[in-house]
């Protein structure tokens, strides 16, 4: 009976010709497959892989009107120059602090306010906060840092506001003085990207098990004792994938609204490294210089990514590599 | 006596709902922060332009006035702009969306043999980047793409992330389906176009918003690329130079000669705050609407990709 059942299964299969095929026919068998992709990969590779070429110029005396290889190889001097160069030391300090009080406020914020939207039972006002918080994140950095400018100037709303309660004596120069600008730069992302970043906070916090909280409910656990050892466990997971994530990002501080509020009275705190390689790279037409400032970038970026990645690795949650 | 006023109070604490109350106060707090900004510039474009440079208007014109959008509508360029805006991002977003599909499929294909190769080089391109000179040396240069309407389209036909929470949607839709069709000697291209993509709504849904977002707001390109061309400036763009100019007023107080300067009825504040309006309507018209698909979207790109 058995045999009798492998010899047609056998039959079968040379039947159907489900036989090992060389790598080259797979190859002419999946042309679909194939048209429908390898276009693609040559796109990535002339716009991603391609320009990484540009990298060698960081250790040349690049002037773009000469052929590549006329141009002067000068080594590490590019570098030299930058780092003793208190202005990029300075975009570095820019940069990183930007981050961080942006990497903060957009792990806290939306994480409490995603906690508190969760205990609202109308279902309806629950929506429309949504939908109402949400908005901002739709309008361009451009429509932003115009709405900032008015909101922030000296007779803007919050001076109005300060002022009668009495917190401050004069109106604050809050566009006019570097030392705010870190702040209202973390202030501003926290208003266009708060209500959109409780989404997916939101939808973690849905799929947790009821079965707890009913659980938590007959051992007399209160409203705030199930936040805290329901909730925010039930999200951990979805918390450690997005720091490791943001953390692989944390030098894209941003770059147009620092770009688009940064006049010359605040530029030695608005100034980020993207900005220093746009002004010496384009406007000053020091490629190479610029060029060795956003290499510096990539590679702290890619180091600070494998490392959140280890670290979430050792903690053993999901990683994204 | 103690005993029982305690007795009372439990139970009035109980009735009253302390919790939804100050929760609810401060959900409308959140909701008032974040629209006051933005009907305070609306406020602003429908006011007199003289008058607002007194400044102080809040939630409603104190002098009203039609004479900022009058002025706006009446110059030619922000016609042009608008026709710039739509084309790029109604192209963008159908090329960006008709590739991203068709890879996430290929790439979705277990039996494919180049799967894992592409799938790698793709992953890495969110990881490696080769900054931004090295970006506008190839466009700018090798492929002289500046000053065309192309430079809007061809640097930006598809995004790595996007394809990657597409194939993760398709990943998730039963084998049986594609099975079953290859069976009956359909190709990958009917296959794709007739099975897969109808499915595939509610994600190219989100990444059709996406990137039609990202194309309607993105001015950075045109700054770099196309300044000098001003029949190919985007209404972001238009916006970006109207804040340039009114920068200075809003960064210090407005002085007298700033606002004696300003003879006409409108200033560049209500222009800038019409403008603003303007550009920003089509979009906040629409989100609402695609609310039940980002949602979605959203949650398949936290899954693991």
């Amino acid at each position: 009976m058995r045999s009798a059942n492998a010899e047609t299964t056998a039959a079968v299969k040379k039947d159907l010709r489900i036989r090992p095929v060389s790598f080259g026919k797979r190859l002419w068998m999946q042309r679909q497959l194939m048209l429908m992709s390898v276009p693609m990969l040559l796109y990535i590779f002339l716009f991603n892989y391609f320009p990484l070429w540009g990298w060698i110029t960081a250790f040349m005396n690049y002037n773009p009107a000469k052929p590549l290889f006329e141009n002067e190889w000068v080594g590490m001097k590019n570098f030299v120059w930058l780092f003793s160069k208190p202005e990029f030391i300075g975009a570095i300090r820019n940069t990183f602090a930007m981050a961080a009080i942006n990497l903060v406020f957009g792990f806290v914020f939306p994480i409490l306010m995603a906690l508190f939207l969760n205990e609202i039972r109308t279902m309806h006002f629950k929506r429309t906060v949504q939908t109402i918080t949400y908005l901002p994140h739709f309008l361009s950095w451009v429509i932003v840092v115009g709405i900032a400018q008015t909101i922030f100037s000296s007779d803007g709303a919050v001076n109005k506001l300060l002022l009668s309660l009495g917190l401050v004596k004069a109106p604050v120069f809050f566009l006019g003085e570097g030392k705010y600008f870190w702040w209202l730069v973390g202030v501003i992302n926290l208003w266009k990207e708060c209500g959109w970043n409780t989404i997916i906070y939101l939808a973690s916090m849905s799929a947790i098990d009821p079965a707890l909280y009913e659980a938590a409910d007959m051992d007399g656990a209160g409203r705030f004792k199930k936040m805290l050892h329901i909730t925010l466990p039930g999200i951990k997971s979805t918390f450690l994938v997005l720091l490791v994530m943001n953390i692989g990002y944390l030098m894209e501080a941003g770059f147009e609204i620092q770009y688009l509020m940064g006049q010359n009275v605040v530029m030695d705190w608005s100034q980020t490294i993207d900005i220093f390689a746009l002004k010496y790279g384009i406007t000053k037409g020091q490629y190479s210089r610029a060029i060795a400032a956003g290499i510096f970038k990539s590679v702290v970026s890619i180091v600070l990514m494998l490392s959140a990645n280890f670290t979430a690795k050792r903690l053993g949650e999901d990683t994204l590599l | 006596m103690t005993d029982t006023s305690l007795r009372v109070r439990h139970k009035n604490h109980k009735k009253l709902p302390i919790f939804p109350l100050v929760n609810g106060t401060v959900m409308i707090l959140i909701v008032f922060i974040t629209l006051y900004p933005v009907l305070n510039t609306v406020a602003i474009s429908f006011n007199d332009g003289t008058d607002a440079v007194r400044g102080g208007i809040g939630l409603w014109p104190r002098q009203f006035s039609l004479k900022s959008y009058e002025t706006i509508f009446s110059d030619e360029i922000i016609f042009n702009a608008f026709f710039i805006t739509i084309a790029r991002t109604v192209i963008q977003t159908v090329i960006n969306v008709v590739l991203t599909s068709m890879l996430a499929y290929a790439l979705s294909r277990r039996e494919y043999v180049l799967r894992k190769f592409i799938t790698t080089a793709f992953v890495l391109t969110m990881y490696i980047n080769a900054g931004l000179i090295p970006n506008y040396l190839l466009i700018q240069r090798t492929l002289g793409l500046s000053k065309s309407f192309w430079v809007y389209i061809i640097p930006t036909m598809l995004s790595c992330f996007n394809m990657i929470v597409t194939r993760t949607f398709i990943l998730g839709l039963p084998d049986a389906l594609v099975e079953s069709a290859r069976i009956d000697g359909a190709g990958d291209f009917h296959l794709f176009w007739k099975i897969i993509f109808p499915l595939c709504t509610p994600v190219l849904a989100t990444v059709a918003l996406f990137v039609a977002v990202g194309a309607w707001n993105s001015w950075f390109d045109t700054h770099l690329y196309n300044a000098s061309k001003v029949n190919l400036h985007t209404l972001q763009y238009l916006l970006k130079m109207k804040l340039a100019t009114t920068t200075n007023s809003a960064n210090a107080a407005m002085t007298s000669a700033d606002a004696a300067a300003s003879t006409t009825n409108t200033t560049p504040v209500t222009i800038r705050a019409a403008i603003t309006v303007v550009s920003a309507a089509p979009i906040v018209a629409i989100y609402p609407f695609l609310q039940r698909y980002f949602v979605v979207g959203l949650n398949v790109g936290s899954v693991k990709g």
